[in-house]
């Protein structure tokens, strides 16, 4: 194995988050504290709670899973996408270094932004809430498995797009409308019988329900079919790449 | 002398049906320069391309030092260094920074005393702490060189590498070439510029169409390829060539007062001899005398040509 390449891989994409500190720290810190005056202050004073749980409290997972939902997806989608536009890649193609070593180091490196950003989303709501976190385990667990996933998504739309257009339009009009209608902000319970049903095909709503089941033992859909749910989407992402690495997508002809 | 790269029937057809490469075998020696001359679209770049994994063959097999270019990338690529036709550079990224990315991503641990030679040796020294989109054309050509050497291959492939690059970089850049030769570098370079293939390589391969018309040494393509010529000025203008003189198979100029005779070097007998004789006995007086050698550019014109 090629460790030398993805820890320069991993290395070079860290840095690039370094170069933007103050924009990946203060933007989710803004958000945050925005999310919680909006919603928290103004709506939470006329719902008091949901599902026995206070409402400032009981967004604090939803808002963790909209940044980093959307912000895997874009992390990892331009990591990929930058050097394919620029034709800088044709180093990382011509290295001796495997396909799963440069998944490694790209998507590692968007994975493990989302979940610096995950933590400063929490941190934050701390000076806002009293935080609860009933399965921490459990917690971390669907956090990795979240940043994870939803990088791949990103590698995946970053190998694809051809154009910025394409880059944002995943990420704009497909990831941001699923969080928001996912049960980020409300319990799925709240919702007349036939949005009901129709959430349930939003795989969105089982990560956050999962999510929030490990903060409060609160959630809309069983945390067994949650976790099922999740695992499916790493695989069917994990498939998707083996695939686009194995005909050389959009990086070999 | 060794062969370092063997390629054995390689076939490239690109998805929209371009057959880039059309059944090239070709082996490189350990140890020398060879120039790939061909005009645009040539397969040049596609053929490098191939050799170092950016391109899928169609068909065929390519093994460098002996290691199969699929099965076994990782043993072949660590012993490749390419250099890009573009200047194809991440702009923000500084040069030493790229230099210690590129030769991580060879899996090689870090060596600040290595590259900080390499650097020297590129006269890149000083810019090490400047952003690539900082530095001059020529200079991120250099750059795109060290980040080629930053792994210390023993094959480097050069594509176009004088391409817009002026005449002082060009004379620093054939003595990097030259240097890199004698610590036994293997040196595959794609041009366009006759003279640079001839001023540079061991040996020459002529591309076009996606066919490798051939591959021979510089000084046998030179000498079997090569026509002289001995072009006679006369002292009078002459109407025609004299019947006594068909057999030479002369050429007379517009205005009748010059005669080219061409004759092949390798021949036993040039026929010069018997030539200017038949002048003196046809009465004819001479200027001057002067011969020229075909230069590489009219063999490769000539072979280009020939296999539209």
């Amino acid at each position: 194995m090629n460790i030398q390449a993805v820890k320069v891989i991993y290395k070079y994409e860290m840095l690039r988050t370094w170069h933007t500190l103050f924009q990946s720290i203060a933007s989710p810190v803004l958000s945050t504290a925005l999310y919680f005056i909006v919603f928290g202050s103004a709506i939470g004073s006329r719902i008091q709670s949901v599902d026995g749980v206070n409402y400032g409290l009981f967004i604090v997972p939803g808002l963790m899973m909209l940044s980093i939902l959307t912000q895997s997806v874009s992390n990892a989608s331009f990591g990929i996408f930058f050097p394919k536009f620029t034709g800088t890649v044709y180093e990382v193609m011509s290295a001796p270094i495997s396909f799963f070593e440069i998944l490694l180091g790209y998507v590692g490196a968007a994975a493990t932004k989302s979940l610096i950003i995950g933590s400063i989303i929490l941190i934050t709501a701390a000076f806002f809430v009293d935080l609860r976190i009933d399965h921490p385990v459990w917690m971390i667990l669907f956090l990795v498995l979240t940043c994870i996933s939803f990088s791949l998504l990103g590698f995946i739309i970053g190998l694809w797009a051809t154009n910025f257009e394409k880059l944002q339009i995943v990420p704009l009009l497909i990831i941001t409308p699923l969080v928001f209608l996912g049960g980020t902000f409300y319990s799925v319970s709240m919702l007349p019988p036939l949005w009901q049903t129709i959430t349930l095909f939003n795989p969105v709503l089982y990560l956050v329900s999962g999510f929030r089941w490990s903060f409060f033992e609160v959630s809309d859909v069983s945390v067994g079919i949650s976790l099922g749910m999740i695992l499916l989407f790493l695989t069917t992402c994990s498939g998707i790449v083996w695939w686009m690495f194995k005909t050389g997508y959009r990086l070999k002809q | 002398m060794k062969n370092i790269i063997s390629i054995a029937n390689l076939c490239k057809t690109y998805e929209g049906g371009f057959q880039a490469l059309k059944n090239v075998s070709l082996d490189i020696r350990e140890g020398e320069i060879l120039a790939l001359l061909g005009p645009n679209g040539a397969g040049k770049t596609t053929l490098i391309s191939v050799i170092c994994g950016l391109v899928s063959p169609t068909s065929g097999k390519v093994s460098v030092d002996g290691f199969d270019i699929i099965d076994e990338y990782r043993r072949t690529r660590e012993r490749i260094g390419l250099v890009p036709q573009e200047l194809t550079l991440a702009a923000f990224d500084r040069v030493w920074d790229t230099l210690c990315f590129s030769r991580g991503l060879f899996g090689k641990k870090a060596d600040p005393v290595y590259l900080e030679q390499l650097l020297k040796d590129l006269s890149l020294w000083d810019k090490r702490n400047n952003e690539l989109r900082m530095l001059s054309g020529g200079m991120k050509r250099r750059v795109l060189i060290a980040k080629a050497l930053s792994h210390q291959p023993n094959i480097l492939f050069l594509d176009e590498p004088t391409a817009g690059v002026d005449v002082e970089l060009r004379k620093d850049m054939w003595e990097i070439v030259s240097r890199l030769r004698e610590s036994g570098v293997t040196i595959i370079l794609t041009t366009h510029y006759i003279e640079e293939a001839e001023q540079i390589a061991d040996r020459v391969g002529v591309i076009n169409n996606g066919e490798l018309l051939l591959v021979d040494d510089k000084a046998n393509l030179m000498r079997e390829l090569g026509r002289k010529q001995l072009i006679i000025d006369l002292k009078e203008p002459i109407s025609e060539v004299p019947d006594s003189m068909t057999g030479y198979g002369l050429e007379l100029s517009d205005h009748g007062d010059q005669l080219v005779f061409t004759y092949d070097t390798q021949g036993n007998s040039t026929g010069i001899t018997a030539l200017l004789q038949a002048l003196h006995d046809a009465g004819i007086s001479m200027k001057d005398l002067n011969t020229t050698q075909s230069s590489l550019q009219d063999i490769f014109v000539n072979l280009v040509q020939d296999k539209p």
